[in-house]
């Protein structure tokens, strides 16, 4: 005889076994998502809100394809093995139509592979390296975030004004700040052949030996600094800097500083006049924004991060283009991605044909206090698409599809 | 008849300490040769400078005419040296058998097979060992569990199991009741006896060595103040000064 | 570099020598005390540098609130190591050895995700100290005035502790301890109080290394582990159990670092050298080659023989009829499992099936051969880099790639075993534990041939193969007949001899085995099964990258063999299973997965000390003799 009891059990013993249930006929569309939210949590945690944000007002607006849409997360553990297994249970258990998120560079790519491998579409949020839509880049993957290289060339305009000769430059030492390092000296050079490098710091990441490379980069007496380094490298090289009088009447471009999440923690150290890329959240005054700005400050009571604005846009972007293919297939969403463009709240952005970069920007602007806190200034919004290297250059790096 | 051990003006220093200074002496094939001394005579130092475990400064070990001197104990093993030692050591992961399999596999130089099984080859000539001193009854247990005395059998059983031209044993008795000293010491003997093989023993107990040894070296500061037969021995005046009256040897 | 930039390069490393100091030191009394290998020092670490943000926060930023907050974070630290020691550890000093590394790795990730909760995922920057806020300068360069009041604690620090261990009872004891555990036992102290005092002070010092960097470095979440690995080092380097030793250590790696930055990038003989990438990996380099030349530390003692802390005197056990029954039907089970039709099972079970295996692998370093290795992670790595190397850069096609790839690891293995069986115990484990961290690094930094901290892609299996099903049946063959190919071994000639020089290395030498021959060529198998895993791994994955070679991969094969047990054949293919299952399904299941995880391993490394597998063979035995 069948109890009650009896089924729950074996639905406990099922779950518990990991078999599952066979799937009832799916009233939503279920996106799967995966990062590495306990690895990287000072970025990843304003994600989350971000497209939990995101979640709701597709929802609230009726969904797309008719259907409410629906997010399954996973935890990838910050590693490509653990990465990879998620994505397999994301597609074959949880039957997503496509794959969003993922953090480092190699996680990104490996998931990348394994979208091309299984013909999925996979959106890559956050990963800045440029492999992934260039020498890495395939049919199935597609990347939101202004890449390494974007990044970088953003910074460069303003670095060759300055005519600066003798540069100091110190990164985070893996693909990231290696890739950082190389596209700065190339641009660079390109606009003041005459630049000399006078010393490079490769520091591993996360464990800056902070006081002996502010003292290398005194030592090799720099006019400017060029610097990848974010998080606890970042402050650690501020502070040292700041007590070590190296910042003064120097000039420093840092990729990523302006960005909430490390600038933040910098408080009173924040050192003036710093060129970077960030997100200067509470000046942007563009209606996406603010309408964005003000519901993600009702829902959570708490301002967002540049995180929040990568989860909000990569849910958005999978949505729309759901809509465009107006289907969950995933040839036809792979098509739609191409060229897609939807507002986000820095703007409309394009999905370039070409190499499935898609043309979000950053804001470019200095670094200041403000009542003791780090503040953004003097900032002008860089649209993404004008800091790529010509078609020619990107056809020859990326493989046919 | 020609030596098995031949030890010749063996020296060994600690530091600034001469433990042992110049010791030269022979075993034949058969016989029981004691190694005595009070503490810190150097008896330890001569031993290990013969089985290897220590590489002596000056002097020569020769096993059968082959010097071996510098020799790590493994190789001199392999020229037919077997050994027991004072603190029993045996694999305490297994059985009294295999203990004995260990060791034949060794001698049979099968110890890079990775395919056989172990526990399949050489079981009966292991129980033929133990059967020669006696264990073969409690074969199948493990070592941790045995009574002391069953331990040094065993280990005999081990030493026994290349078919040793010379037995080394140290302080072969220790730890024994006075019934099982006699017994084992009695069965090393006939052991020796049978097989030809020369003995080459340390001892505390004055009653194993004058009753067993067939002749003993008598050390002192590292170097032999008396050899010979026990009768001999026993009545050299010197050796009545170091255990007996102590004095004039141990103060200067 | 000038002479003004050598002295201020000094100061530097003696500025960094202090923190790292305070935690090696304390690391190296636990250690010595009680041999517990204690992954939660990074913790107690971190924790330190985060109660002291908050303690200074409340206390305000005077001199008095500053060092008023630190000794408070010291404190807190230090109690909350008796804790840990008091509830969790002293339940399992009776288990095996190196089981209470487990314990120490589950509390590690309460502890993470506990900071997470309590002080949110930012990192948080402190304060400045008060009266030490600039800088002073000498020889024409700057340098924080803290850096000075830095290199006055650490000596300060080392001669309280020298006072406390040469001139108080307390210290004897803890010294006496240190040489010989049972003999402070027979004295007639209570072994509990020592314990629980050392975990104090341990802790206390952990905790204040932490705080004192407040000034220097923010509050983060990744300092544990960045911590934990350089202590260690740190420890070995001077010598276990010495503190002299750890200090000397530490001065040493942090002066050679900074030197490092300091000479940067140089041209030698042509080649250009760049120092500074070289801080990737000094430190172990530096260990690798102190325990080459002194394989007991600057300053520590050459320990006697260790025993090795695997199965001890456990015989092995028979494998009988029943044992082949139930090993067949699960056998039959898994492979009848793909008619489910669940994709992801399959997929969750590769990944089972290579880590028992790549934990099989381990288990019988540790185990029958008497090894420790803390780098074992370096040989599936290298399986699963030589799978990815010989398809890209050799172009061979993917059967031979697989084929192959294991001898990579085998060949790895049989390099550095070499060096490793020159050693024990512990210092054998971190030996292992550096030429792992410098594979790691050569395959992070060779962008050209490895592809760098990005690794490779596109390493999928022949089209054949491709199928989650068809791979899924080549993994089981591969594995379960690998497994049982390790276990055969140690049922022949060769497994005799490696337990042979496990029990007894004197009897072993003593009937002509070569000690450390059969050990050096235990090494290469374990390293070669270990790197099938790797390889079949890769396949299975689609890309490697240098992740696979790092620490934390080998801990988790530690963890796997221990919570299985590391006294029976099955142990490391229990935990390997349980553990990754868990991981799986708890990871899914909640936000605060770490704690969960750490919280389910102490409640079963409290209820089962030897292991799961180790549990169940003894409730099978005891049944077993109630019936009879």
């Amino acid at each position: 005889m069948l109890t009650r009891r009896g089924v729950l059990t074996a639905a406990a013993f099922s779950t518990v076994l990991g078999l599952g249930l066979p799937a009832l006929a799916q009233s939503t569309i279920k996106i799967g998502e995966m990062n590495s939210y306990k690895v990287f949590p000072a970025f990843l945690d304003p994600y989350k809100k971000g497209w939990e944000l995101a979640v709701e007002e597709v929802n609230a607006a009726g969904g797309v394809l008719g259907k409410k849409i629906e997010i399954v997360s996973r935890d990838d553990n910050g590693t490509p093995g653990d990465a990879v297994r998620v994505a397999e249970e994301l597609v074959s258990r949880e039957n997503v139509v496509l794959l969003v998120g993922t953090f480092p560079s190699n996680v990104g790519l490996a998931v990348a592979d394994f979208a091309k491998q299984k013909k999925i579409l996979f959106i890559a949020a956050e990963p800045l390296t440029d492999k992934i839509v260039w020498e890495a880049g395939n049919k199935y993957t597609f990347r939101l975030r202004a890449s390494t290289y974007m990044q970088t060339a953003m910074l460069v305009p303003e670095a060759a004004k300055l005519k600066k000769k003798r540069w100091a430059i110190v990164y985070p030492n893996y693909e990231y700040g290696q890739a950082a390092t190389a596209a700065f000296k190339k641009l660079i050079k390109e606009q003041q052949p005459d630049v000399e490098f006078v010393v490079e710091q490769a520091v591993p990441l996360n464990k800056i030996e902070a006081g002996p490379v502010v003292q290398a980069i005194a030592d090799a007496k720099p006019d400017a600094i060029f610097s990848s380094l974010f998080a606890a490298d970042l402050a650690k090289f501020v502070r040292e800097g700041n007590t070590r009088g190296l910042f003064k009447d120097m000039a420093v471009f840092n990729i990523l500083g302006g960005e909430p999440e490390y600038l933040d923690p910098l408080k009173d150290e924040t050192p003036s006049g710093w060129y970077v890329t960030g997100y200067p959240w509470d000046q942007i005054k563009t209606p996406e924004h603010t309408k964005f700005k003000d519901a993600y400050m009702k829902k959570y009571n708490d301002y967002p991060r540049l995180g929040s604005i990568v989860g909000y846009s990569s849910v958005m972007s999978a949505v729309a283009a759901i809509r465009k293919a107006n289907s969950t297939d995933t040839e036809k969403m792979v098509a739609a991605m191409k060229g897609l463009t939807h507002s986000t709240p820095f703007g409309d952005i394009t999905y370039r044909a070409l190499d499935h970069q898609s043309t979000m920007g950053a804001y470019v602007g200095r670094l200041a206090q403000k009542d003791g806190k780090g503040v953004m200034v003097d900032w002008t919004y860089a649209d993404g698409a004008k800091f790529l290297p010509s078609d020619a250059d990107v056809k020859k790096m990326r493989p046919a599809d | 008849m020609s030596a098995v051990l031949a030890v010749q003006d063996l020296r060994k220093a600690f530091g600034g300490v001469q433990a042992v200074a110049g010791v030269s002496f022979a075993i034949a094939a058969g016989e029981l040769l004691a190694l005595i001394g009070p503490n810190g005579a150097g008896k330890t130092t001569c031993f290990n400078l013969v089985n290897g475990q220590l590489d002596a400064d000056a002097g020569e070990v020769q096993l059968l005419g082959r010097r071996i001197t510098g020799l790590p104990p493994r190789k001199i093993w392999g020229l037919g040296v077997g050994r027991t030692f004072q603190i029993t050591a045996t694999f305490a992961s297994m059985s009294v058998r295999e203990n004995v399999q260990m060791a034949l596999l060794s001698h049979h130089k099968r110890l890079r097979a990775v395919f056989a099984r172990a526990g399949d080859l050489y079981a009966a000539e292991a129980l033929a060992l133990l059967e020669k001193v006696g264990m073969a009854n409690q074969a199948e247990r493990r070592c941790s569990v045995l009574a002391y005395g069953d331990l040094k059998r065993v280990e005999l059983a081990v030493a026994l199991a290349n078919s040793p031209r010379l037995l080394l044993m140290d302080e072969p008795t220790a730890g024994m009741a006075p019934e099982e000293r006699k017994e084992l010491m009695e069965l090393t003997a006939r052991l020796a006896k049978g097989d030809s093989m020369a003995v080459l023993f340390t001892e505390h107990d004055m009653d194993v060595v004058f009753t067993h040894a067939d002749r003993i070296v008598v050390l002192d500061r590292g170097k032999i103040i008396a050899q010979g037969a026990p009768a001999d021995v026993r009545a050299d005046p010197r050796v009545q000064r170091v255990y007996l009256g102590g004095q004039s040897a141990r103060t200067r | 570099m000038t002479f003004s930039s050598i002295v201020l390069q000094f100061i530097n490393g003696l500025a960094g020598t202090s923190s790292l100091f305070l935690v090696a030191a304390g690391l190296s009394l636990i250690f010595g005390v009680t041999r517990i290998v204690n992954f939660a020092h990074g913790s107690f670490y971190m924790l330190g540098l985060y109660v002291a943000y908050s303690a200074i926060g409340f206390f305000g930023t005077t001199i008095l609130g500053f060092w008023g907050g630190i000794v408070a974070a010291a404190l807190v630290i230090g109690v909350l190591g008796a804790v840990i020691e008091i509830l969790v550890l002293r339940r399992i000093y009776q288990a095996p050895e190196l089981f209470q590394l487990l314990a120490t790795f589950a509390v590690v990730l309460v502890i993470k995700d506990a900071a997470l909760g309590i002080w949110g995922p930012e990192d948080l920057l402190g304060p400045r100290a008060p009266g030490l806020r600039d800088a002073v300068t000498i020889l024409g360069g700057n340098v924080p005035q803290y850096d000075l009041a830095l290199i006055v604690i650490g000596p300060l620090v080392l001669a309280a502790l020298w006072l406390l261990l040469n001139r108080t009872r307390f210290g004897i004891l803890i010294r006496a301890a240190t040489q010989d555990r049972e003999m402070v036992a027979a004295l007639g102290v209570n072994q509990k109080h020592l314990f629980t005092a050392v975990f104090f002070l341990g802790s206390l010092l952990a905790g204040l290394g932490g705080a004192v960097q407040i000034p220097r470095e923010p509050a983060q979440l990744f300092l544990d582990i960045a911590v934990i690995a350089d202590a260690f080092v740190v420890v070995v380097v001077g010598g276990l159990g010495s503190i002299p030793g750890a200090f000397l250590a530490a001065f040493i790696i942090s002066v050679v670092k900074a030197f490092c930055i300091g000479i940067g990038d140089v041209t030698i003989l042509g080649f250009d050298v760049s120092f500074s990438k070289l801080t990737l990996v000094v430190e172990f380099v530096i260990m690798a080659i102190v325990l080459v030349v002194r394989p007991w530390g600057l300053l520590g003692r050459p320990q006697g023989q260790q025993r090795g802390a695997g199965m001890l005197s456990q015989p092995l056990p028979q494998i009988g009829r029943r044992f082949l029954l139930i090993a067949g039907s699960i056998v039959v089970l898994l492979a009848l499992l793909p008619a489910l039709g669940d994709r992801y099972l399959l997929v969750l079970l590769i990944d089972i099936l290579i880590f028992a295996l790549f934990a099989a692998s381990l288990h019988f370093l540790i185990g029958p051969a008497g090894m420790v290795s803390f780098g074992h992670a370096a040989y599936f790595g290298l399986g699963a880099y030589g799978a990815a190397l010989l398809l890209k850069q050799a172009g061979l096609p993917m059967e031979l790639a697989l084929l192959l790839a294991p001898l990579v690891a085998g060949a790895g293995a049989l390099l550095f075993g070499w060096f490793a069986v020159r050693l024990s115990g512990v210092y054998l484990a971190m030996l292992t534990l550096a030429f792992a961290q410098i594979v790691w690094s050569i395959a992070f930094q060779w962008d050209a041939f490895t592809g760098g901290s990005n690794g490779m892609v596109g390493i999928w299996p022949a089209e054949w193969l491709s199928s989650r099903t068809v791979f899924f049946y080549l993994t089981l063959i591969v594995c379960l007949g690998a497994v049982a190919g390790l276990w055969r071994i140690l049922y022949s000639p060769f497994g005799y001899a490696m337990r042979a020089g496990r029990d007894s290395p004197l009897r072993a030498e003593a009937i002509g085995i070569d000690v450390r021959s059969v050990q050096w060529f235990a090494f290469a198998i374990a390293g070669l099964f270990a790197g099938i895993a790797g390889a079949l791994f890769a396949f299975s994955k689609g890309s490697i990258s240098p992740d696979l070679l790092g620490i934390p991969r080998s801990v988790d094969a530690l963890v796997m063999v221990l919570l299985g047990g590391v006294q029976t054949l099955v142990g490391p293919v229990v935990g390997a299973a349980i553990f990754t299952w868990l991981q799986d399904e708890i990871a899914r299941a909640t936000e605060y997965w770490r704690a969960i995880l750490g919280l389910v391993i102490l409640l079963l490394v409290i209820a089962f000390p030897q292991g799961i597998a180790g549990f169940a063979g003894r409730l099978l035995a005891r049944r077993r003799s109630a019936q009879s």
